[in-house]
């Protein structure tokens, strides 16, 4: 300990005055955010409007669908994604509950938060539900690496069945309400979602187009993309609010959620190309060299070969643009006048009974800590991903 | 005798791979000019019903709006105003540019450092300000820091007495006189100084003797600074708090206070993850080669592994850069006068929606490419360098 203290903190009279600097400065920090969290942080602003942070007027009798959604996405992301560690014996127990605080502890107390802010059994329930679809399905994940008959399970057959459930009722839940009364998080999580899964096509057509050795190909793919990654998304954004009408047949009268989401994909699929142009590029050219030598057809040899391989190999770039897409969300509030989670946080501190008395610190506290737990998660989830995958490495 | 079989496809000249590839080539073609014709066919269309003037005449209709901390007036052309817009946007990026790599490069290096609390705030710092959304940020930083917790002007905090914050913005003190004359002076002591600096290191490689580049140029640069400021006769002004304002020194709006910050901030937490990958990107070897040779820890950071640093980081860097002017168009939302906002108010205030969004996304292209291109020719100087 003492050699460590001297090691890490005082080597010199100039390291000893920075410790000196960097620690009062931490502990004043510290010390403020305790003091506001705790003490001077008036959250009855959020306890009064946590249904409109959330999900925003979302009809009341149609909520069960959220909630059955995502419970439905715990339970699949908990017995789809990763192994379960072996917990047969006491030994293991412990650095694995460890690792799990680790990864997902900051979600937890998220959730914990947001309960103890909803306050009413209701919430409760739901949080004990979502706990108990997460066990659930760490049961089954690791039940099917042990047990033959549902070893016998071809993969593909058990990743739908697995992913049906949330699927469907995703799009019940897109079915049900109107789109118009949809606000808070939510908009900004499907809208992240929805965008990601269409942009994705449109980026991988791209990158191929870019690595074509067709010139025209090329020549359109470039230009596609150096011409959206050249400008700002938030005036893209305001393009799309005032004239996404007039690119498209008159019937069609676009709503704020569709202009937002028609801007997001084909932003994303300029940033994605470049992604899996990437992902190409790790793949080695004995990779296309073999399928060469066996003959196969050049869409064979990109689409069996290649594309698999560097789509694997992109995933933790995947991971941080779906991160910085979840994060720009935030500007179709500001650009479209969409209810998401910051337009709304904003909106509530000039209500009549908040108006003028300084609650935006709150409020934005609020929002923060949404997106900084999600962003932050994700972004050491893709980190662990891509030292498992070993990228770069090989 | 039959032709060899390779040169059946001269024959079906449409199974000729060659004739294919055009084919498929021409094939996309036709596809995405399709593709535009439809959207434009459907603009015209459109426009024809709601008979929205087409075109770029509204840069000469009068803006009919003031920009503020300007003499810009309302009757002036929209095409001032892009041109004020335009200017606002340049004076933020770059000056937050700066800043943000200054910031960057000390808080990665401060990752590295052997001190565990100052490795721990600094790597505090970017995973904060890095996984949080740029535009709750800025909205924070304006409501919050600057119009909320700043003081009124009556009561501002006077850092040294030289600045004044308040939340009417931040008062720096600035020069007295033309800013035509600064600029060459400035420009002058670089041209000067990038001359004496190599004269230096000409003589360093010819003798082996330590040349001292760095210092003679730094010393030439302030020398012909101060000679200049002192012929051509200019002088400080320090700001001081009037019974409404502040008089004197050099005004920043609360929205610039606000936006710089925020860009400085985000930017300069991701520059801080490109310079420590940079920095760790240096082979083990040179550091140990340095520690070998005795140089001293800041001499051996300075002459050997940050110039190797750099060159891995400057593709990188410029890409945050770009992504800092094109994020500048954020300052819409707090009003600060910049190209997206003058854009806004146009099209509020009777400007066609079309044309004037397609002229601002014009315009911060040709900035991006602009930038990208300098970027490239310094990266490809660096690289000569490379064995």
């Amino acid at each position: 300990m003492k050699v460590w203290i001297k090691r890490n903190l005082f080597r010199s009279w100039w390291d000893g005055v920075l410790t000196v600097i960097f620690g009062a400065l931490s502990l004043w920090v510290i010390w403020s955010i305790l003091l506001f969290v705790f003490v001077t942080g008036r959250w009855e602003i959020v306890e009064v409007n946590l249904k409109l942070l959330l999900v925003g007027q979302f009809p009341n009798d149609s909520l069960w669908l959220i909630q059955a959604s995502m419970i439905a996405i715990a339970f699949w992301m908990a017995a789809a994604l990763g192994k379960a560690g072996s917990i047969e014996n006491r030994a293991n127990l412990v650095p694995t509950i460890w690792d799990f605080v680790q990864r997902f502890g900051l979600v937890v107390a998220v959730g914990v938060i947001l309960v103890l802010l909803a306050g009413d059994g209701y919430a409760i329930g739901i949080g004990l539900s979502i706990v108990a679809a997460v066990a659930l399905g760490r049961l089954l994940n690791w039940s099917r690496q042990r047990m033959s008959p549902l070893r016998r399970i071809p993969a593909f057959l058990w990743h739908l069945s697995l992913l049906a459930p949330p699927v469907i009722l995703i799009f019940a839940t897109l079915q049900q309400s109107d789109l118009k009364l949809w606000g808070g998080f939510l908009i900004n999580f499907y809208i992240a979602i929805i965008s990601m899964v269409l942009c994705f096509p449109l980026g991988v057509l791209l990158a191929l187009g870019r690595r074509s050795k067709l010139p025209i190909i090329r020549l359109i793919s470039t230009t596609y993309i150096e011409l959206i990654r050249g400008v700002p998304l938030f005036v893209l954004l305001l393009l799309s609010g005032v004239a996404l009408e007039f690119f498209i047949p008159s019937d069609i009268s676009p709503g704020s959620v569709f202009r937002a989401v028609t801007v997001f994909t084909l932003f994303m699929g300029g940033y994605m190309a470049e992604i899996f142009r990437g992902g190409l590029q790790s793949v080695p050219s004995g990779q296309l060299e073999a399928g060469n030598a066996l003959g196969l057809s050049i869409p064979k040899i990109t689409f069996l070969i290649m594309l698999p391989q560097a789509l694997r190999n992109a995933i933790p770039a995947q991971i941080g643009q779906f991160i910085s897409l979840f994060k720009d969300t935030t500007l179709a509030g500001a650009a479209l006048g969409l209810l998401e989670v910051l337009k709304v946080s904003e909106a509530m501190t000039k209500q009549p009974d908040f108006l003028g008395l300084g609650y935006i610190y709150e409020a934005l506290a609020f929002v923060s800590l949404l997106f900084w737990v999600g962003s932050y998660v994700m972004s050491k989830e893709s980190q662990r991903l891509e030292k498992r995958l070993g990228v770069g490495l090989r | 005798m039959s032709p060899p079989k390779g040169l059946k496809s001269l024959r079906f000249f449409w199974r000729d791979i060659r004739f294919l590839k055009w084919v498929f080539q021409l094939f996309i073609l036709a596809i995405t000019l399709g593709l535009l014709f439809l959207l434009y066919s459907n603009y015209v269309e459109n426009i024809s019903k709601s008979r929205i003037p087409t075109g770029l005449g509204f840069l000469d209709n009068p803006a009919s709006f003031t920009i503020p901390g300007n003499d810009f007036n309302q009757s002036a052309p929209v095409r001032a105003a892009f041109v004020q817009g335009f200017y606002n946007t340049l004076r933020v990026s770059l000056v937050g540019i700066v800043l943000a790599l200054l910031v960057g490069t000390l808080v990665g290096m401060a990752r590295l450092s052997k001190n565990f609390l100052v490795r721990t705030v600094a790597g505090a710092y970017v995973e904060v300000i890095r996984n949080l959304p740029l535009l709750v940020l800025l909205t924070f930083m304006n409501l919050a820091v600057v119009l909320q917790t700043f003081p009124r002007v009556e009561n501002a905090w006077k850092p040294l007495d030289l600045f004044i914050v308040s939340n009417r913005g931040v008062a720096i003190p600035w020069y007295q006189g033309s800013t035509l004359g600064i600029v060459l002076l400035l420009v002058a002591g670089g041209v000067l100084a990038w001359l004496v600096g190599w004269t230096r290191a000409r003589y360093s490689e010819r003798t082996g003797k330590n040349g001292r580049s760095v210092l003679f140029a730094s010393a030439t640069f302030a020398l012909v600074c101060l000679g200049g400021w002192l012929i051509l006769g200019y002088s400080w002004s320090i700001p001081f708090v009037d019974d409404r304002g502040t008089l004197g020194g050099l005004r920043l709006d609360p929205s610039f206070v606000a936006l710089l910050v925020t860009l400085v901030l985000y930017t300069s937490s991701h520059i801080a993850e490109i310079v420590r990958g940079s920095i760790l990107a240096v082979p083990r070897g040179q550091g140990e080669a340095a520690d070998a040779l005795a140089l001293s820890g800041p001499r051996k950071m300075r002459l050997v592994i940050l110039p190797q640093a750099f060159r891995v980081a400057l593709p990188a860097i410029g890409n945050q850069s770009l992504n800092l002017i094109k994020n500048s168009s954020l300052g819409a939302t707090i009003s600060y006068f910049e190209l997206t906002q003058i854009a806004q108010i146009s099209v509020g205030n009777g400007a066609p929606a079309v044309p004037t969004f397609t002229l601002t996304l014009f315009i911060y292209l040709c900035i991006s490419l602009v930038t990208s291109f300098i970027v490239n020719v310094f990266n490809r100087r660096l690289a000569l360098v490379e064995r």
